[in-house]
């Protein structure tokens, strides 16, 4: 799977009270949710971007709360993949589970400027940064995770392992 | 070979002698925790899977307490999800408005949780039920779903971190102050997607409360877990709570931790973090003079039966400054009762502070205590990032419950010894 679009970049440590703050967690639809995507670091993120478009940023990604409307909102924004140069633990697990690729690059993280226009390879784990000519590798998925993703999501992994042992 | 707590623990709830850092294990979960916010997705989740049936109607507790008593319709409706589905499920452990309390000082005072114990809740504070010497960490609604339906999840197990505390603690310096210089030494990804293990003759001495305090920021540092071996005084706590048995590990003396840190804590003082995010500490005597709006003492991290006490020495026979709201939230209804009984309340309601039923509301910028732009608080609560108490241009300082009540009293960010 290729994914393409632009770059929109952000520092380190962004929690998730930044990518969706609590005050709209009164609801789980993720349209509803989609709108406020990012609100806090950039009140009009959700408005500017495309999609397809990419989010990159600093170390320890999606730090903070276990709220899985994180993921489901950047996803529901239209948000192809974030890549960073490290991801905090749950956030990490939640967006394989709902099917938001991510993909962990230092590289890519430092060298990719806003704007630059991004095309990633999912499965290699190939970032082609097209308007400065570089090309990165992310770290690669481990062998579990590929499974959850081939599959899907989480969900659909395991609804097959139970009608399998059903 | 030698194992931690941790490693045991995983171990023994995925059928296996032993476990190595790295390797991915399925095991087997004790409980399974979700809230208003995370359970609505997650039951969403579940009733895709095709199954018809919860894995075990016991081990599953559902516990509304981010927006409740409901703030507005919507988070009615979110509530009413739990509601139904405890009710269709039969699930023993629903807890409503009236019997209920902060999920991470309700489910241990409840003894739904115990040493030895696997956890996972759709909550990134569940790492609180380590102080019972339990594997427990937070996880997405989609891994709680699954979870309701397997009874087991999987784990990359994982490194250990050792955190050895010696010397004479200080007046006023609790858990509070001693996590929150840990994460001020090592950063909020310093133990990302580790487990954290809190020993030394320091934690012995401290009180279970205290503990919680401290497994409960582990998350804040980007830990996967925060472990206290349980001990005689875990022993005292879980007799006569406990829902279900129990074990107690240990780590063995030459197990492999991939770092150690070693803290004398008579050189630290209450500490004070700073915005916008939990590492941002300095000993209060650096904050002081901060003029604050609001003082927040509660929540999961500091809303227990001793956090209510420390405030209340504090505010005893004093008034909250004329320009500071100062709200205290007890973590549950038995909290609540004894802080009642013992004349705690008294105290406050005599100082000109306002007591809550017990709710995560302003700690997350939920309800019943949100700031407003330019606005500053203190608080007893563990996240001081942007926008998280209100408007994204507000302020939030982290202390423990004596400092947030003695700035209550002065108006200023202060030290205990000012005003008693």
């Amino acid at each position: 799977m290729k994914l393409k679009g632009t770059a929109w970049k952000f520092g380190s440590d962004i929690d998730t009270d930044v990518i969706i703050p609590a005050r709209h967690l009164n609801t789980s639809d993720p349209a509803e949710l989609a709108k406020h995507c990012m609100e806090d670091a950039d009140p009009e993120f959700a408005a500017k971007i495309s999609a397809g478009d990419v989010i990159v940023a600093g170390k320890n990604f999606g730090c903070g709360s276990s709220r899985e409307h994180a993921p489901i909102a950047i996803k529901a924004a239209g948000i192809s993949c974030v890549i960073a140069k490290s991801f905090a633990r749950i956030f990490y697990r939640n967006a394989f589970n709902i099917g938001l690729p991510i993909f962990e690059c230092a590289e890519a993280a430092e060298k990719v400027q806003p704007g630059d226009r991004l095309e990633i390879d999912a499965d290699s784990g190939l970032i082609k940064n097209i308007t400065r000519d570089e090309t990165y590798r992310a770290t690669p998925v481990p062998e579990f995770m590929q499974q959850i993703i081939a599959a899907g999501g989480l969900i659909n992994y395991v609804s097959k392992r139970v009608k399998n042992n059903g | 070979m030698s194992m931690t707590i941790t490693e045991k623990i995983l171990a023994a709830h995925a059928g296996k002698d032993r476990v190595e850092p790295g390797e991915l294990v399925n095991a087997r979960v004790d409980m399974v925790l979700g809230n208003d916010i995370t359970a609505p997705v997650a039951i969403r989740e579940f009733k895709k899977i095709g199954v018809e049936k919860v894995f075990n109607p016991d081990r599953i507790a559902l516990v509304p307490d981010h927006f409740v008593p409901n703030k507005d319709i919507k988070s009615a409706e979110q509530a009413k999800i739990l509601r139904d589905f405890a009710r269709e499920q039969q699930l023993t452990n629903y807890f409503e408005v009236g019997r209920m309390g902060i999920e991470h000082c309700l489910l241990p005072e409840q003894g739904l949780v115990g040493p030895g114990d696997v956890v996972i809740g759709a909550d990134s504070h569940t790492c609180t039920y380590g102080a019972l010497g339990a594997f427990a960490t937070g996880v997405g609604s989609t891994d709680l779903a699954a979870a309701m339906a397997l009874g087991e999840t999987w784990f990359k197990v994982p490194e250990s971190i050792k955190f050895y505390y010696y010397g004479r603690l200080n007046p006023w310096v609790g858990g509070k102050d001693l996590i929150l210089y840990t994460i001020g030494k090592i950063g909020v990804d310093g133990a990302l997607y580790k487990a954290m293990e809190f020993t030394g003759p320091v934690i012995k001495e401290l009180s279970m409360d205290s503990r919680f305090t401290m497994s409960n920021m582990a998350i804040e540092a980007g830990g996967k877990c925060g472990l206290i071996e349980p001990d005689e005084k875990t022993r005292a706590y879980v007799e006569g709570r406990a829902k279900f048995p129990y074990t107690f590990y240990q780590s063995d003396e030459d197990a492999r931790y991939s770092e150690v840190y070693e803290f004398d804590v008579s050189k630290i003082e209450p500490q004070v973090a700073f915005p916008h995010l939990p590492e941002n500490t300095k000993p209060v005597s650096e904050a002081a003079g901060i003029k604050i709006d609001q003082a927040v003492i509660g929540s999961c991290t500091n809303g227990r039966l001793e956090d209510l006490r420390l405030a209340a020495r504090v505010l005893k026979g004093r008034k909250v400054h004329p320009e500071v709201r100062c709200i205290i939230f007890p973590g549950t209804q038995e909290i609540y009762r004894r802080a009642m009984r013992e004349g705690l309340f008294e105290i406050f309601i005599e100082a000109g502070a306002a007591v809550s039923t017990p709710t995560c509301g302003p700690c997350l910028g939920g309800h019943m205590g949100i700031l407003a732009k330019g606005e500053r608080a203190i608080a007893t609560t563990n996240r001081n990032f942007v926008g998280r108490m209100g408007h994204p241009e507000s302020e939030v300082y982290l202390s423990n419950p004596a400092v947030a009540a003695a700035s209550a009293v002065l108006g200023r960010i202060a030290k205990p010894e000012e005003v008693v």
